[in-house]
C-alpha cells in the first residue's frame, strides 16, 4: 500500500480511517469486498447513478454531526415484536429481547466466530451479485467494514416480526452495519427497522428467499432528522416467493436508499414501495434495480414524495427482464406532490427488455395540490392546513397502501400525520 | 338570511365584468330559484358566495345573517351555514367519503366552539341519513365521488348539506346530469331539509326540478343582473314561452 502522504486517493484515504475485521468466517468475504471497493473506487459525481445525489458527505472521512432529537417514541414500539436494539450502531443486549424465536435463529454478526455455513454461503454474495451491472461501492465498503449486525435464518414461520431499533446516541457517530436474512423455502419473516441509526449511516441487508418463503419488510426512517444514511436491500427471490418492502422517511439530511432485487425463481412477485415526506434541508434518493431472470414474475415499485421549502426528491427505477423471461408484469410508478416551487424532483425511469412476452408499464409524475379538490374540502367548512394534509395523505395512499397488515398501516399513517401537523406551510 | 346588495364582479385574470349589480335577499324558510340563460352569472354567483378563488368583487355586499361572506375564507363561510351543492362535484382519490364527511362536521362544529361528534354518533346519523337518499355502505367507503354515477354524486352532495345542516343552501344547477327518477330522489332530500330555519337558493335552467322543489320566489337573471322577480308561475313561462319573450319585456 501506498504511503499515507502519498495518498490523495479518496478511497484509499477513506479505507485507511477504517479497520478491517479479521479472523473468523467473514474475513474472507470481507477482503474479498474490499478489492471490489479499491476496484470500483467511492462513488462519484459523474458516475451514471450519483448524478442527481452528493456522494461527498456520504465518503468523506468524517461524519458530519447530527443533532440528536429524542422527543418522539420509536414507531414500532407498540407493535408485538422480537426487539433488537443498536445505538449508534452497536448491539445493545440489555436493550435487546432474547435472540431467540420458534423457527428463527439469531445470532450477532460479531459473536459468530464458528463456521455457520449458511451466513458464509450468503455475506456479500448476494452484494456482489448485485455489483453487476451498477456497481455500488458503498455496499462493497460496507460488506468490508461492517462492525455489527445481525445473521438471522428462518425455517419455518416466524410467530412474530422482528423490529431493528437503530438508536442514535452520540452526535458525531459513524455507524456501518450488515444484516443477513435467510429464509428456507416457505419461511415466512416480517422485518421491521426504525430509528435515525446514527449521524452518519450505512447500513446493507442481504435476504435470500427460498421456494415458496415471504418476506415482509416495513421500514420508517428519520424522525425529522439530520441524519446521513446509505442504505442496500440485496434480495434474491426464488419460486413462487414473496418480497415486500415498504419505506417511510420523514425528514433526514440526505437519505439514499438502494434496493436490488433478483427475481430467479418462476412465479415470484416483488413489491417495493416508498413515501416520504421533506421540509427543507431533505435530499432522498430512491435507486432501485429489479431483475427478471424467470417466468411469470410480478415485479411492482411505487415511490411518492412530497417536498417543501427546497427538498429534493430523487427515483432512479429500473427493470430488467432478462431474455426467457417470458410473461414478466412489470410496474412501476414515482410521483412527487411539489408543495410549493422551491422543491425538486428528478426521476429517471428505465426498462430494459430482452424478452417478447412480458408486460412493463411505467409512470413518473410531479405536481402540485389540486385546487379544484382543496376547494371542494374548504367548502365544507374544512381548514386549508386540515385539507391539504387529507389531499397529502391521498396522495401518498397508493404507496402506504402497498403495506399488507393493516396495524402497521395504521402506525405508518399516524406518524405522517404527525409530520404533516408539524410542517403545515 | 342571505342579502346581497348590488353584487359586481369580474374575473381576477381577465377584465370581464360577470356580475353587474346583483340584489337579492332570501328569507329563512323559503325557496327562491334563479333561473337564467347560460352565461347570464348564475353559477358565477354561487361561486362568489362560496369563496372560490378567480373572482374579484368590484363592489357590493353579500351577507350570511350578520356575516359578512366576502371577507372571510370559504371554511369560514362554511362554518357560518353556507353550503354550495356543485354543479360538477369533485373527485377526490384516496380520501373516503366517510373520513371526508367526518372531517367536515367535525371542523365546522370546532370552528362554531361545538363539541365535536364521536365515531359511534356520527356513524349513526350518517347511516340513516344515506339511507333517505338510498346511498349505500360501499358509496360511503370509497374515496369521495370517484367513480360515482352523476347522480350518485348529487345524491352525495345532499348527504353532505344533510349532515353538515347548514342554514343557507345554494344548490347550483343540481338537475344537470339526473334522469327523472334521480332528480326526484335529490329533490325529495333537499325537501325533507326545508324548515323554517332554512334557506334555499336553486339555480337552475329548466322549470323540470321546481315540480319537484318548489320555490316560493322566481328570480330571473340576465347579463349578471336579476332582472324580473315572482312567483312560481314565472318557472312556468319560462318554460312555455323560452328567455327571450322575458327579456325582451324588461329590456
Amino acid at each position: 500500500m501506498a504511503a499515507p502522504a502519498l495518498n490523495t486517493d479518496p478511497t484509499e484515504a477513506r479505507i485507511a480511517d477504517l479497520t478491517l475485521p479479521t479472523g473468523g468466517w467473514s474475513e474472507a468475504a470481507r477482503v474479498d469486498a474490499l478489492a471490489r471497493l479499491r476496484s470500483a473506487g467511492l462513488p462519484q459525481r459523474r458516475d451514471e447513478y450519483w448524478k442527481f445525489t452528493r456522494p461527498d458527505l456520504l465518503t468523506q472521512s468524517t461524519a458530519q454531526a447530527a443533532v440528536l432529537d429524542h422527543d418522539e417514541a420509536p414507531i414500532f414500539s407498540g407493535t408485538e415484536a422480537l426487539r433488537i436494539v443498536f445505538d449508534d450502531g452497536v448491539f445493545n443486549p440489555d436493550a435487546s429481547d432474547a435472540l431467540a424465536m420458534e423457527h428463527v435463529s439469531i445470532e450477532r454478526l460479531t459473536d459468530t466466530q464458528a463456521d455457520i455455513h449458511w451466513a458464509k454461503g450468503l455475506y456479500g454474495v448476494l452484494e456482489q451479485a448485485g455489483q453487476t451491472p451498477v456497481l455500488r461501492p458503498l455496499a462493497a465498503l460496507n460488506t468490508a467494514f461492517a462492525s455489527d449486525g445481525v445473521l438471522i435464518h428462518v425455517m419455518g414461520k416466524a410467530p412474530k416480526a422482528i423490529n431493528l431499533v437503530y438508536n442514535h446516541r452520540l452526535e458525531t457517530s459513524d455507524a456501518i452495519l450488515h444484516h443477513v436474512i435467510k429464509l428456507d423455502a416457505g419461511a415466512d419473516l416480517t422485518i421491521l427497522e426504525n430509528g435515525p441509526a446514527a449521524a452518519r449511516f450505512n447500513k446493507v441487508m442481504e435476504v435470500d428467499i427460498g421456494d415458496g418463503a415471504s418476506f415482509h419488510h416495513v421500514r420508517a426512517q428519520g424522525r425529522d432528522h439530520e441524519r446521513l444514511a446509505a442504505t442496500h436491500i440485496f434480495a434474491r427471490l426464488g419460486t413462487e416467493s414473496t418480497f415486500k418492502s415498504f419505506t417511510l422517511t420523514v425528514n433526514g439530511r440526505l437519505t439514499r436508499n438502494d434496493c436490488i432485487i433478483e427475481l430467479t425463481g418462476d412465479d415470484a412477485v416483488a413489491h417495493v414501495a416508498g413515501a416520504c415526506v421533506g421540509d427543507g434541508d431533505f435530499h432522498h434518493d430512491d435507486t432501485v434495480f429489479i431483475t427478471h431472470d424467470a417466468l411469470r414474475c410480478e415485479s411492482r415499485q411505487v415511490f411518492k414524495k412530497v417536498l417543501r421549502n427546497g427538498a429534493v426528491g430523487v427515483f432512479q427505477g429500473k427493470i430488467l427482464v432478462k431474455q426467457g423471461a417470458q410473461k414478466t408484469d412489470g410496474y412501476q410508478i414515482s410521483q412527487s406532490l411539489l408543495l410549493d416551487d422551491d422543491a425538486q424532483f428528478l426521476a429517471k425511469p428505465e426498462l430494459e427488455i430482452y424478452a417478447d412476452d412480458v408486460v412493463c408499464s411505467h409512470g413518473s409524475t410531479s405536481g402540485a395540490i389540486d385546487d379544484e379538490a382543496l376547494f371542494y374540502l374548504r367548502s365544507r367548512g374544512v381548514p386549508a392546513a386540515i385539507a391539504t394534509d387529507l389531499l397529502t395523505l391521498a396522495f401518498l395512499a397508493e404507496a402506504v397502501d402497498e403495506i399488507e397488515n393493516e396495524e402497521l398501516r395504521e402506525v405508518l399513517v399516524d406518524r405522517l400525520e404527525g409530520w404533516l401537523e408539524r410542517h403545515r406551510g | 338570511m342571505l342579502t346581497i346588495k348590488d353584487l359586481r364582479v369580474k374575473l381576477e385574470e381577465e377584465d370581464k365584468q360577470i356580475l353587474k349589480g346583483v340584489d337579492l335577499t332570501v328569507e329563512a324558510g323559503k325557496v327562491h330559484a334563479i333561473m337564467g340563460p347560460n352565461g347570464s352569472g348564475k353559477s358565477t354567483l354561487s361561486y362568489v358566495l362560496s369563496g372560490r378563488d378567480g373572482y374579484e368583487v368590484t363592489g357590493g355586499t353579500a351577507h350570511l345573517g350578520d356575516v359578512d361572506l366576502l371577507d372571510i375564507e370559504p371554511e369560514e363561510r362554511a362554518a357560518a351555514g353556507l353550503f354550495l351543492a356543485f354543479q360538477y362535484p369533485v373527485e377526490i382519490p384516496g380520501v373516503g367519503n366517510m373520513t371526508f364527511l367526518r372531517t367536515a362536521v367535525n371542523a365546522q362544529r370546532k370552528a362554531r366552539g361545538e363539541e365535536e361528534m364521536s365515531a359511534a354518533e356520527f356513524l349513526k346519523v350518517v347511516r340513516a341519513r344515506a339511507k333517505e337518499l338510498q346511498i349505500d355502505a360501499d358509496m360511503l367507503k370509497r374515496p369521495v365521488n370517484v367513480g360515482f354515477s352523476g347522480g350518485e354524486k348529487k345524491r352525495n352532495e345532499i348527504l353532505q348539506m344533510a349532515m353538515l345542516e347548514p342554514k343557507m343552501c345554494i344548490l347550483d344547477e343540481t338537475d344537470s346530469g339526473l334522469d327523472v327518477d334521480a332528480m326526484k330522489l335529490v329533490a325529495s332530500g333537499v325537501n325533507a331539509l326545508r324548515d323554517a330555519g332554512r334557506g334555499f337558493l336553486v339555480i337552475t335552467h329548466y322549470q323540470r326540478l321546481l315540480d319537484h322543489i318548489k320555490p316560493d320566489v322566481v328570480h330571473i337573471m340576465s347579463d349578471g343582473r336579476i332582472v324580473k322577480t315572482g312567483g312560481p308561475e314565472l318557472a312556468l313561462e319560462v318554460e312555455n314561452n323560452g328567455y327571450a319573450d322575458i327579456l325582451a319585456e324588461v329590456a
